[in-house]
């Protein structure tokens, strides 16, 4: 479970990108963030995997306050989490393997664990054939894919992707929203950044959109609702 | 941390130096330019030093004695001069060897001298050798001012300079080593900080998957540590040939000549440990203190 509480973010610049927001989101819920740009969507997404601090207010995600996090915990948190970028945070050096076995090499897990449960993974992801690759090898659509492997990889109650399709073609995008729909079905809750108009207002979820640093709306089965 | 984790780490550094060719070639390049300079530098201080050493402990006194002096009166004056706390050892020198030194030192015009066989003018004499070089003058004030002296030799002036140049090249020495080391250490972190600052993005996105700060930093420490004794091997190859070659040319032109140069075996082995050190810690310091500035939150 996910829950904020009277969450308050002020950059040092002075510029305020969020003010005063509460909100729950349930485990296994699958949640879009949407919202025109400069709203304060990438700052609340941000803030849900502890790579910005709220200024004041709580954050509680697994039952672990992120506001008051040391710097310490914050890879041991991020453990339970997965993340998911638009510019997909690939190793480059690294194999398709390697990428995604990295995330439990961290936890210091069985190297035989990890080659099973790499291997799901990506069978998952329907990848497993280019499991040698480099990730400069592959398209855009098998990059995120990887991306996503690694994200629940391990087996994360949550997974936060911010702009997801950002940099897929529409055909692609589908194929990786499928994905996502896929992890969901398992129980994982999702929240999710985007800008895809049709693909928010095709496959329904609950939507929850920020103007102004504050929500806007909050709507089970929601739509879009701007102009793109 | 696991035994495995760190077989991990190990691997992980051998593939990152395989996989950043070029940034690995910057970064043994110039630890290698560097310790070539530092290992030739200190190999010449070193046999400066040595030279110097010789020179020091080759300067005596020489106590001209009284011809007035009795046997006994030669043996009391001795055992005055070893009461004098700065001095080592005594040497006795009658007048006739030393107008034998005096003839062979001179080689063909010593001849002239054999005339003086029958009547010999010279003294006989003590040869003092100080416990520290640079005692030398005091010592020497001293043992002439005692009976049956005429005069205390030790190269007034000469040996005054010579202790003072000695001294100058040794701190100049120093200076310009401590100096090249932290040259050294600068150059090459700053080529490993390039080379990290690349892949700062790499270390971003370790701890966006949940990799502490430890576990991040053991592959670079080990990287910075391979990285700076792959350095240290080519200077050391050079080195040892160029001075295996050079003590072979010099060492049989210097026997009997007070200048000696340090024999290959052990020094060069000393040499080569001391290279190895130098890279292996200006890699691993290099790479650390790098990746520490990614590694803040």
């Amino acid at each position: 479970m996910i829950e904020l509480q009277d969450v308050f973010k002020k950059y040092p610049n002075g510029v305020t990108a969020i003010n005063g927001i509460d909100v729950r989101i349930n485990q296994g819920e699958f949640v879009y963030v949407v919202g025109p740009s400069g709203a304060g969507k990438s700052t609340f997404i941000k803030m849900m995997y502890r790579e910005e601090v709220p200024t004041s207010g709580t954050i509680t995600m697994n039952g672990v306050n992120l506001a008051k996090l040391k710097n310490t915990k914050v890879p041991i948190f991020r453990r339970n989490l997965g993340v998911v970028f638009q510019d997909f945070k690939l190793l480059p050096m690294k194999t398709v393997y390697e990428n995604v076995a990295f995330a439990l090499e961290v936890i210091e897990a069985q190297p035989k664990f990890i080659k099973k449960r790499v291997m799901e993974v990506l069978d998952l992801v329907n990848l497993k054939h280019k499991a040698k690759m480099l990730p400069t090898e592959l398209s855009g659509g098998e990059q995120q894919r990887v991306s996503i492997a690694r994200s629940i990889v391990n087996s994360p109650k949550v997974v936060i992707a911010d702009e997801p399709t950002g940099n897929l073609d529409p055909e692609t995008s589908w194929e990786i929203m499928n994905i996502f729909e896929e992890i969901n079905n398992r129980g994982t809750t999702i929240v999710m950044a985007t800008h895809n108009r049709e693909i928010v207002n095709t496959i329904k979820h609950r939507v929850i959109a920020i103007e102004s640093g504050k929500i806007a709306r909050d709507e089970q089965r929601g739509d879009y609702g701007y102009e793109n | 941390m696991k035994i495995r984790t760190l077989g991990r780490h190990a691997r992980e550094s051998f593939k990152s130096i395989g996989r950043n060719g070029w940034m690995t070639f910057a970064s043994v390049s110039a630890v290698t330019v560097t310790l070539i300079l530092v290992g030739v530098f200190f190999v010449i201080m070193m046999n400066l030093n040595k030279v110097a050493q010789t020179i020091e402990e080759d300067v005596q006194i020489r106590v001209h004695i009284d011809v007035a002096a009795n046997e006994e009166d030669q043996q009391k004056l001795k055992g005055e001069i070893e009461k004098i706390s700065e001095v080592q050892s005594v040497k006795f020198s009658s007048k006739e060897q030393e107008l034998e030194e005096l003839i062979k030192s001179m080689g063909e015009d010593g001849q002239a001298f054999k005339l003086f066989e029958q009547d010999n003018p010279l003294n006989d004499v003590f040869i003092v050798k100080t416990k520290n070089p640079q005692d030398t003058m005091k010592a020497a004030k001293d043992i002439g001012k005692l009976e049956y002296v005429t005069k205390a030799v030790y190269g007034k002036g000469t040996v005054e300079k010579l202790f003072n140049f000695i001294e100058a090249s040794r701190n100049v020495g120093i200076v310009l080593i401590a100096g090249l080391f932290f040259t050294a250490i600068f150059l090459i972190s700053n080529t490993i900080k390039i080379t990290i600052i690349a892949r700062r993005r790499e270390i971003k996105i370790m701890r966006l998957v949940g990799a502490t700060n430890n576990f991040i930093r053991w592959p670079f420490f080990l990287e910075g540590l391979w990285l700076g004794i792959l350095g240290a091997i080519l200077p050391i190859i050079l080195i040892a040939i160029a001075y295996y070659n050079a003590y072979d040319y010099l060492a049989p032109k210097l026997v009997g000549n007070f200048i000696q140069i340090l024999p290959y075996d052990p020094f060069i082995y000393q040499v080569s440990g001391l290279l190895i050190l130098m890279g292996a810690l200006i890699g691993v310091w290099g790479s650390v203190m790098s990746v520490r500035k990614f590694l803040k939150v």
